[in-house]
């Protein structure tokens, strides 16, 4: 049984924070497609396309006929548990920090036998369901769970070092007019974030959410304008050793390419919300949160950048919205590298059109903040890097994968195709 | 059908050599190899110029090879190997050293192993030890192969119910046998209460179940019986040698070695039976690998090793003397030298050379290597059986 987390004691301020340290990251170009994978949840594994056979580890041929053409497929991550051990000692430091560490061997219905982590509640030699995750190396790593849920398995140590969970954690929303704010905050609460704080723009102003966000239990709303390097940098001074979890839901959106505006005035807004202000927030909170990734049951875990799915191919309709998105995308890969060593999770969430007046000459499918909420908080929860939101963005990503310059013709033929 | 293995027939194994181990040692690999190919030489009374073959085995010559050897020890052999196989490679080195030799591709082959052990270096090893680990062992714990072993550990005790205290049984024995041998870094005497009640490593592995990484060296010669003869050295025969690598690979988790596909042919060349083997030295990084040669190498049923081991004296002047020097578990693991350890101490109880771990009448010893957990298993395999030829 896992013993539920309890929450955690006041910080001392003259304790030193664990430096964070990572599990081994590096990994052949083959092994990486775990990793992709794993960013989104999924459990593929090498199967040759000429004999069928499902390998790993991962290799450059097949181990059965040699064939080089060794695409990733789903497989169901069904296994038994042959043999298993608890580390207690390791000459890695981030084991070595964390032992005893359970780890074990699982034959998987599929075929091969893969060495993994084992979850705290899994019984001796019993069946398994593997979970692909990426550690804090970010990297693609597998953990076996037990066939049935057990009760509060995510709290078990292994599980929630693969996770971003915000049980016990501390959120910041920044931006408190955003309408899908409060349905984000009541969301994080429910998933047992302690405090969420909520940054509002031009506070003076009102805000017809202030109420709605103030109800929510935890929900403290700040002032913070993203769009002003001194008001981010305040923000962060005030409360950046306690934010574990950043949800930048910013956005500024008109409708439009180029050719459709005179000049480059709402452009500019565009990029200063969608794009500079997400550097701003990097720039201020970045390091105050990987300089706290290992601080215990509330370390600082992920962050999470709510982008439009035109990032991935440009829609004309919204040329240079879709183009502002596109850097924000860009910059989060170099997050992603920035952040990397502290184990500090960047999370996309990609989303369809939203159910709001910006978008409302555009059909159905729309995203509604609750399934933005529940994408959040289930990406959190598995660890993920990449989510897809809504029915728009999935048939997005599913085109594009089948062929980019193909979705570009689609989306940028203004509607007539 | 497999064409019938030839004899090696008319080769000579000599002058084996141990250096003294060390737990750390401020050398370098280069160092302890050049001291066991000296202390083999001196012992035949050659010169480095004499060698016309060399083969190495080594983790740490990094970035040296057999290569950077000879012209930083000064050698100019025509036939040259790096035998990177880890615990199977003391087999394998005499095994192509002794083709050589019968086919005149070289007169006198030096077959040495040595590794450095710097504070550290056995972490360093770990990270770059092989791409699947790096991909599929290690990010898991950790725990090196520690974490491996246990797992076929908790496997084999699993399948065939074997429990700690038989594992102890041969870490015990061959405690008793380390303490006659002066060279073997533990000294202390060791209990199978202190084996039971022992830090725990990696479950069901504990302190006593793992070796002791440190720098050593091992050497021998090969050349012709005429040449050993002429020379006036004692030496060995090869009666039959084996190798084979990822053997099984369909089986889950290792529970059997390569071992078991040759070994019938391996008795076959030797034209003997188990039975007739005077001592075993088996490979010892874990007491689960020594078992499951002792069954795949045919002296008990599959399963049955414990056991055979509750039913055995593995001691020196025991029924069946296994690891007569205290093998890896208690002389020290030196890197690949942990390859060599049981042939060389084999080539001197087989010449009458072992003093103070000598077996009484030892004329027939079997020697079997295993090496390189890759993933989960270990792929190489090997296993020879050694005669004391007439000096």
């Amino acid at each position: 049984m896992t013993t539920p987390l309890t929450p955690p004691p006041k910080k001392n301020p003259l304790k030193r924070s664990l430096t964070p340290t990572s599990p081994p990251g590096v990994r052949s170009r083959a092994t990486l497609g775990l990793t992709a994978a794993a960013a989104e949840g999924r459990f593929m594994l090498q199967t040759c396309a000429e004999c069928s056979t499902v390998q790993y580890p991962p290799r450059d041929a097949c181990c059965e006929c040699l064939s080089v053409d060794l695409p990733w497929n789903d497989i169901s991550p069904t296994g038994t548990l042959l043999a298993e051990s608890t580390v207690r000692t390791s000459t890695n430091l981030y084991f070595r920090e964390r032992a005893p560490w359970r780890l074990g061997s699982v034959h998987l219905d599929a075929g091969p036998t893969i060495i993994c982590h084992v979850h705290g509640d899994v019984a001796p030699k019993s069946r398994v369901i593997l979970s692909n995750r990426l550690d804090r190396s970010g990297q693609g790593v597998m953990i076996a769970l037990p066939e049935q849920r057990t009760p509060d398995m995510e709290d078990d140590p292994e599980l929630r070092a693969m996770s971003s969970d915000p049980k016990h954690r501390r959120v910041l929303i920044t931006d408190a007019r955003n309408p899908n704010a409060p349905t984000l905050a009541r969301a994080l609460h429910d998933a047992g974030a302690t405090m969420i704080f909520v940054g509002e723009s031009e506070t003076w102003l009102p805000n017809p959410q202030r109420d709605a966000l103030s109800a929510i239990p935890g929900v403290e709303i700040m002032a913070l304008d993203v769009t002003n390097t001194t008001s981010v940098k305040e923000l962060a001074g005030e409360i950046g050793g306690k934010v574990d979890i950043l949800i930048n839901n910013a956005r500024f959106v008109r409708p439009g390419g180029a050719m459709a505006r005179g000049d480059v005035a709402f452009a500019q807004n565009e990029m200063d919300v969608n794009y500079f202000g997400l550097m701003r927030l990097a720039q201020a909170f970045g390091p105050g949160m990987c300089a706290r990734t290992a601080d215990g049951v509330n370390s600082a875990v992920a962050w999470i950048n709510i982008l439009s799915a035109y990032a991935l191919v440009n829609s004309a309709d919204y040329g240079c919205f879709s183009a502002s998105n596109a850097a924000a995308f860009s910059l989060s890969q170099n997050l992603r590298n920035d952040f990397r060593a502290a184990g500090l999770r960047v999370m996309n969430v990609f989303v369809g059109p939203t159910e709001d007046d910006w978008h409302q000459e555009l059909p159905p499918p729309k995203v509604l903040p609750p399934t933005l909420a529940r994408s959040v908080v289930q990406g959190l929860r598995h660890g993920l890097e990449d989510v897809y939101c809504g029915d728009v963005a999935k048939d997005m990503i599913e085109r594009f994968r089948a062929g980019p310059k193909i979705l570009e013709r689609e989306m940028t033929t203004g509607g007539q195709g | 059908m497999n064409r019938p293995r030839q004899s090696y027939e008319g080769v000579a194994l000599v002058t084996p050599v141990s250096t003294p181990y060390q737990r750390y040692s401020i050398e370098t690999a280069h160092w302890w190899i050049a001291k066991a190919l000296k202390g083999s030489l001196d012992a035949a009374g050659l010169k480095p110029a004499d060698l016309d073959g060399f083969s190495v085995a080594s983790f740490t010559l990094f970035p040296d090879t057999a290569v950077g050897l000879t012209q930083h020890l000064g050698l100019s052999p025509r036939w040259l190997d790096h035998i990177p196989m880890g615990g199977a490679s003391g087999v394998i080195a005499l095994r192509k050293a002794a083709r050589a030799v019968q086919s005149g591709d070289a007169d006198i082959v030096a077959c040495v192993s040595g590794d450095t052990n710097h504070i550290d270096s056995f972490r360093a090893l770990l990270s770059s030890f092989s791409r699947f680990a790096m991909d599929a062992s290690y990010p898991y714990g950790f725990g090196g192969p520690n974490a491996n072993f246990a797992l076929l550990t908790d496997r084999y005790m699993h399948e065939y119910g074997a429990t700690r205290e038989d594992f102890g049984r041969i870490a015990v024995a061959q405690r008793e046998n380390a303490l006659k041998n002066p060279n073997a870094l533990m000294k202390k005497p060791l209990t199978l209460e202190q084996y039971i009640s022992a830090r725990p490593i990696a479950d069901p592995i504990a302190l006593f179940d793992c070796v002791m990484p440190c720098a050593g060296s091992e050497a021998f010669l090969v050349m012709t019986v005429e040449e050993a003869q002429k020379r006036g050295l004692p030496y060995a025969t090869i009666e039959g040698a084996i190798e084979r690598h990822n053997a099984h690979a369909s089986d889950l988790i290792q529970l059997r070695g390569g071992w078991t596909v040759d070994i019938d042919e391996l008795y076959e060349q030797a034209q003997c039976a188990p039975t007739d083997i005077d001592l075993l030295q088996t490979y010892d990084d874990y007491p689960v690998i020594s078992m499951m040669q002792i069954e795949d190498l045919g002296f008990c049923p599959k399963g049955e090793a414990a056991e055979f081991v509750r039913t055995h004296d593995l001691t020196i002047s025991g029924d069946f003397p296994h690891n007569t020097s205290g093998g890896q578990l208690s002389a020290g693991q030196a890197g690949a030298a942990g390859g060599f350890i049981g042939l060389v101490e084999a080539i001197r109880q087989v010449t009458n050379q072992a003093g103070s771990t000598q077996v009484a009448n030892a004329n027939r010893a079997m020697v079997s290597g295993f090496g390189m957990i890759n993933y989960d298993r270990g792929v190489c395999s090997s296993a020879a059986i050694l005669k004391g030829g007439a000096a």
